[in-house]
């Protein structure tokens, strides 16, 4: 189990059931660590890793949630070059510095956040999203940064912000570098909603603590995929603390919904519809009289 | 073991005991012992200077969260004049763990908000031993947000073990709460001066943290997880948390080298608690100097130094 593994929440981890995965061919089939069903890849890809069975929505990584979101055409990557610092020469039984070597290998990315400037149903727009599988998607100086730099880019050209997150908090290896992080990006969201240029979150599962306190509840509109956890700390933690067992469901999209802390839950195939009808009309373009895009399914009696 | 003081400070308390016991011997004998007594007052001194010029990192965490430490409510009574307590976050309730009200410093109107976590065993539990909920933090905006339309400067006094982990805190959003206050206190237009007096427990303490100056005492300590914590998860036992605390830099001199405290305030010898009048004195001066040069500074101009500032974190 990697450090990550252990700072999650133990309802985050799901250890046994992605062990069970191991036991299904590499490859061309997945098992849903929900409802146990064995899946096709190629029919899941299709699905937009979402099981058709029991509709769970799988953890995706922030180059294919890019991927799926935005237009096809006119994408382009923001700030790629900005790499993690260590400027603590943090060390426990490794160093961070040899942690983060291996996460950029693992991944093939720099560090957990990944940017774009691209267009949503035409609109343009700029869109981040937490890559989770490098350090548990937490947030250091380059997530912060690159967080920023892009939000400025969205304020000096006039475009929204899009946010995908996925994480375990902030980066402990960063220390407080890494808790300032969550000032820096709130105070940049802070111009962002002040010059009018709209701003919606999108909770994956899961995200805790330090993203959880800044950026990730910021949104003028707060959306969350279906059974997404999201709180400020982590249910073992409160556990603990409080000594006694969890409603069922705490933390998850209904909750956050019911709570009034999301404004909607929404499903991960219908996700470029909804906030692309959603940021044209913050955005002010004037529309058909028609749905060009369907805002609900007829309902099946 | 004498209980007000720490396993390091054991042999202060030692000889502060046979200090004691001499003074109370001494009236009712012919020795005259006031030599002796001066002797081993000397010695304390010269003790207490030698163990707290080496002191570890945590051994710093552990004299910040000292039983005896000089708290917000100690700050309010010897630092400010006229303070009246404003209550309420006019959505759901009253947060003991954070008090805020106006006060005077040295004659100027200000807004002062600290997490306080109590003395007494009773008062520990009606503060919620500092951990505050979402009203503590929504409580701290509206007071901060009426600091700026009556243009005084707000004062924030920073300790707590961190926003409070429970149920209720996260069905009234804590983590909301907690983020619009960073994203607030970024642009407020008035002066934020934040002094971490004790405890700086991670998003708990930032979202009473944002400002134009941050200043931490000598023996206070700042982290984003506990050292507990972070041992737990990475040596899996909270044995490791001297070996974390110092991985982390939780304290004033690391961050000053960081760039993320811009002052320490020195303590008196032996801690704050030691003597808390004096160390009053010191914050003070400090917020007297620290709010008159703000309130000489366009506000345009502290906003944007205040904003790049907070961009520059980790660069």
């Amino acid at each position: 189990m990697s450090w990550i593994d252990k700072i999650l929440p133990s309802g985050v981890r799901k250890d046994e059931a992605e062990q069970k995965r191991v036991n299904v061919p590499e490859g061309l089939w997945k098992k849903c660590i929900k409802c146990d069903a064995v899946l096709y890849w190629p029919d899941l890809d299709r699905n937009l890793e979402v099981c058709p069975k029991c509709d769970h929505h799988m953890r995706v990584g922030a180059r294919r949630r890019l991927d799926i979101f935005l237009d096809e055409d006119g994408r382009q990557e923001l700030f790629s070059d900005i790499e993690p610092i260590d400027r603590l020469k943090f060390k426990d039984k490794r160093k961070y510095r040899d942690r983060l070597t291996a996460a950029q290998k693992s991944t093939g990315e720099r560090d957990a956040l990944i940017a774009m400037q691209g267009r949503l149903h035409g609109l343009d727009l700029v869109t981040v999203a937490f890559e989770f599988n490098f350090h548990g998607g937490s947030m250091g100086y380059a997530v912060g940064e690159k967080f920023t730099r892009s939000a400025t880019h969205a304020l000096n050209n006039g475009l929204p912000l899009v946010c995908f997150a996925a994480s375990g908090g902030a980066r402990m290896q960063e220390a407080l570098i890494s808790l300032m992080q969550m000032a820096k990006t709130s105070a940049v969201l802070e111009r962002l909603k002040l010059s009018g240029l709209p701003f919606i979150s999108v909770m994956t599962d899961p995200i805790y603590g330090g993203v959880s306190a800044s950026l990730a509840l910021l949104g003028d509109v707060n959306v969350a995929e279906p059974d997404a956890r999201a709180g400020f700390a982590g249910p073992n933690i409160i556990e603990q603390t409080i000594r006694q067992k969890l409603p069922k469901g705490f933390q998850r999209s209904e909750f956050l919904l019911e709570h009034g802390a999301i404004d909607m839950i929404v499903h991960r195939a219908d996700m470029r519809d909804t906030l692309g009808r959603i940021l044209s009309k913050l955005a002010g373009q004037e529309g058909s009289q028609e749905d060009i895009t369907a805002p609900y399914s007829e309902p099946v009696e | 073991m004498n209980p007000n003081y720490l396993d390091f400070e054991q042999p202060i308390a030692e000889l502060e005991g046979k200090i004691e016991e001499l003074g109370n011997v001494g009236s009712d004998a012919d020795l005259n012992l006031a030599e002796e007594i001066e002797r081993l007052r000397e010695k304390s001194k010269g003790l207490t200077e030698k163990i707290y010029a080496d002191l570890s990192p945590w051994d710093i965490v552990r004299v910040a969260r000292h039983p005896q430490r000089p708290y917000t409510l100690d700050y309010i009574e010897h630092v400010f004049t006229e303070f009246d307590e404003l209550h309420g976050d006019r959505h759901f309730g009253d947060d003991k763990a954070i008090v805020g009200g106006v006060a005077r410093l040295e004659g100027r109107p200000v807004m002062v908000i600290g997490q306080e976590k109590g003395r007494t065993v009773k008062d520990k539990v009606y503060r919620n031993f500092g951990m505050p909920k979402p009203e503590g933090y929504r409580k701290a905006l509206r007071l901060m947000e009426m600091a700026e339309r009556f243009k005084m400067p707000v004062i924030t006094l920073i300790d707590t073990p961190g926003a409070y982990p429970g149920i209720d805190s996260e069905e009234r959003g804590i983590s909301e709460a907690i983020a619009q206050n960073l994203a607030v206190m970024s642009r407020l237009r008035t002066p934020i001066v934040c002094t971490v007096i004790g405890e700086g427990s991670s998003g708990g303490a930032l979202g009473i943290g944002v400002g134009d100056h941050l200043a931490m005492l000598q023996y206070s300590t700042y982290f984003v997880i506990s050292p507990e914590g972070c041992a737990n998860i990475i040596w899996k036992s909270s044995e490791f948390a001297p070996q974390a605390a110092s991985a982390m830099g939780v304290t004033s001199s690391t961050l000053e080298d960081l760039d993320i405290v811009d002052a320490t305030i020195r303590e008196p010898m032996g801690g704050a608690h030691r003597d808390p009048v004096e160390m009053a004195r010191r914050v003070k001066a400090h917020l007297v100097e620290q709010v008159d040069r703000l309130c000489s500074v366009e506000t345009d101009d502290m906003l944007e130094a205040r904003y790049q500032r907070l961009m520059s974190y980790g660069n």
